[in-house]
């Protein structure tokens, strides 16, 4: 549309204020961060008011709510755990997200130096600081993570599309077929009204939770 | 027959099943079927009126043809998962009302007055947009499939639900008006950006989760969308009504819902949605990250364990979903022996890119059991792998990406089961 080769004129431009108060996000670089610290033992206290009802005392979680710290070296194991010590590669993002996003059902209603108190606790409850330890705008950028360099951008391209291109086999593909796992042997699955339970046995495991 | 109503589908169709199972085929009735003898009530009385129902919801027959959830897989219903009865329905487009929800903090409600748009960063004028004024841009229309991450995720470490909804149904497929991310970008103007190659766009919501995710400019100028309808009517507010992002193909975490800000940036915000979750851990520990197109998949939608066969052998309809994120779905194979040896099925309409297609397989079933299977092929010649070459590559812990080739055991009484085999 050559009428509008320079825009359509839509919009308004935004404020300053209006900025500030929407583009909150932080980058790994600590891009975002507002000025301000926290230290551990204040983090405690802020955590025991705010985090612990759901993310227990010590960051452990609370039934099923997540677990924040632990979990150290399971990342190659069978039954993983992931929390911001074992798992997440950049200090800022648990800032980010506390600040923007917690407490759940709250969110947004920390003030910086609270936020910077709570992750300083989170780091503190996962042995990754001392007590003594003050968190600020200054230092929280060069923070290395424990997991930091965990995380590879996706290779499916190299490492599987190689594997499963071209004509597939039609007829004569495999000798046997046996059944090795069965749904209705874990039943798990909620039941439809009107519908005949089928379980053939106990579950075996614990279901998978993946959400 | 009210109480009929209570009783699903499966249980109805059984009933009626064993009334009239010498039906089947072209068999000669003894008696007279009153259903045709007699004068019935809808043939004589007269029905609603056109006032009864300004919109309507689906006859009460259909009530077992909902969205689902599983209690034991989130810690609570706000920050949770239903599945759409993909079972149950058939062609491609998903009808709203029972399309899956993942919200992060709920489904929120917010007013076209109360919709704002920011576009802010690296642009030559931040600019806010009212809901107006999105609908002032020039539109477009294209339908694409929107298929959560985690969909069939719970089954990496074997067969746990029993049902296609439930292993296959965080997804739905529907016809989106709205205008290209492009073109809004553009308007704020991106010369302040420069090289635009190495840029991203951070994208977030208007909810308390905000689900911010960050997306390379390279996608963002291609063919994302600022969507406000979806199939004809505006969106649901469950999937982010007044306005929500389009990204075709890409994972639906990446759909950001009640969108509220665009900010182009020098690099990825490395945002909790793009670290803790929806990334993929390997078997050595490492993970994959930004693994953001979802590969081509299929599943067999009837016979499945929510939709066994009750009309005893015969002619059958095999039918199912295929769609890849990679571009169109070119063929689908069907298997009823577990992969040992295969039938090419027949889609019901030419693959579009990035959307549901629908296959059939119009078959004779002789009554014996089944391991059915399918295999979606996409145009880049990428076929549909099965969970053990998955695993091979990425072992049992990647929680997201599952696109593996699914078995149902369909036995002679005609139900179906959620397996493995070897």
């Amino acid at each position: 549309a050559p009428a509008f080769s320079e825009g359509y004129g839509l919009g308004r431009a935004a404020l300053p204020e209006e900025i500030a108060a929407w583009d909150l996000d932080v980058s790994p670089d600590g891009t975002g961060l507002p000025p301000g610290s926290g230290d551990v033992l204040t983090g405690e206290e802020v955590f025991a008011d705010q985090c612990a009802a759901c993310h227990g005392d010590f960051a452990e979680g609370v039934d099923n709510w997540p677990k924040l710290a632990g979990g150290w070296d399971t990342l190659a194991d069978d039954d993983p755990l992931k929390t911001v010590g074992s798992y997440w590669p950049h200090l800022s993002t648990t800032w980010d997200y506390v600040n923007r996003s917690m407490p759940f059902g709250a969110a947004q209603t920390l003030e910086p130096d609270d936020v910077y108190a709570i992750v300083a606790y989170i780091l503190y409850s996962n042995d990754l600081v001392d007590e003594d330890f003050v968190l600020s705008d200054e230092n929280l950028a060069s923070f290395e993570m424990p997991n930091a360099d965990g995380f590879i951008v996706d290779d499916r391209k190299e490492t599987e599309f190689s594997q499963w291109v071209g004509e597939p086999c039609m007829t004569d593909c495999k000798d046997t077929v046996e059944v090795t796992m069965r749904a209705l042997v874990l039943d798990v699955t909620p039941q439809e009204e009107g519908t005949v339970t089928q379980a053939v046995a106990e579950p075996e495991a614990a279901p998978e939770e993946v959400v | 027959m009210s109480e009929n109503f209570k009783t699903s589908r499966r249980g109805f169709l059984r009933g009626a099943a064993a009334s009239t199972a010498l039906v089947a085929g072209a068999s000669q009735a003894d008696t007279p079927d009153p259903l045709i003898t007699e004068v019935q009530d809808w043939a004589s009385g007269l029905g609603e009126g056109v006032d009864a129902t300004p919109y309507g919801l689906p006859i009460e027959f259909e009530s077992d043809v909902i969205r689902r959830n599983v209690e034991w897989l989130t810690a609570d219903t706000i920050s949770s998962i239903n599945f759409t009865p993909i079972h149950a329905l058939d062609g491609t487009i998903t009808p709203q009302g029972c399309a899956f929800e993942r919200h992060h903090s709920g489904a929120i409600e917010l007013s076209k007055q109360d919709y704002r748009l920011m576009i802010n960063g690296l642009v030559d004028t931040p600019l806010i947009f009212s809901y107006a004024d999105l609908e002032r841009f020039p539109r477009e229309n294209h339908v694409y499939f929107c298929e959560c991450a985690a969909n069939t995720g719970m089954e990496w470490a074997g067969a746990q639900l029993n049902g296609a909804q439930f292993t296959h149904g965080m997804i739905h497929n529907m016809e989106y008006t709205g205008v290209p991310l492009r073109t809004i970008l553009e308007e704020a103007g991106l010369g302040a950006a420069g090289d635009l190659a190495d840029k991203w766009v951070y994208v977030e919501g208007a909810d308390a989760s905000s689900n911010g995710r960050s997306i390379p400019m390279e996608k963002a100028l291609d063919d994302v969308l600022v969507a406000f309808k979806a199939n004809g009517e505006a969106l649901r507010k469950e999937h982010g009504y007044p306005v929500r992002l389009v990204v075709p193909g890409w994972e639906g975490n990446m759909w950001v819902k009640w969108l509220r800000r665009v900010e182009v940036t020098d690099g990825p915000v490395e945002s909790r949605e793009e670290t803790s979750k929806y990334t993929d851990t390997l078997a050595d520990g490492t993970s994959r990250k930004w693994t953001w197109a979802m590969d081509a998949k299929s599943v067999v939608t009837s016979p499945s364990p929510q939709a066994p066969i009750t009309h005893g052998s015969g002619p059958l309809v095999i039918s199912g979903l295929a769609w890849s994120g990679r571009g169109a779905v070119t063929r689908v194979d069907v298997s009823k022996d577990g992969g040992k040896t295969w039938e090419t099925a027949r889609l019901a309409k030419p693959g579009e890119k990035m959307a549901l297609t629908r296959f059939y397989l119009d078959t004779d079933w002789n009554g014996e059991e089944m391991f059915l299977q399918s295999r979606a092929m996409d145009e880049t010649g990428y076929v549909q792998p099965t969970k053990a070459q998955l695993r091979e590559v990425r072992g049992l812990n990647s929680i997201y990406h599952n696109n593996c080739i699914q078995t149902w055991w369909v036995r002679p009484d005609g139900e179906a089961e959620n397996v493995e085999v070897s």
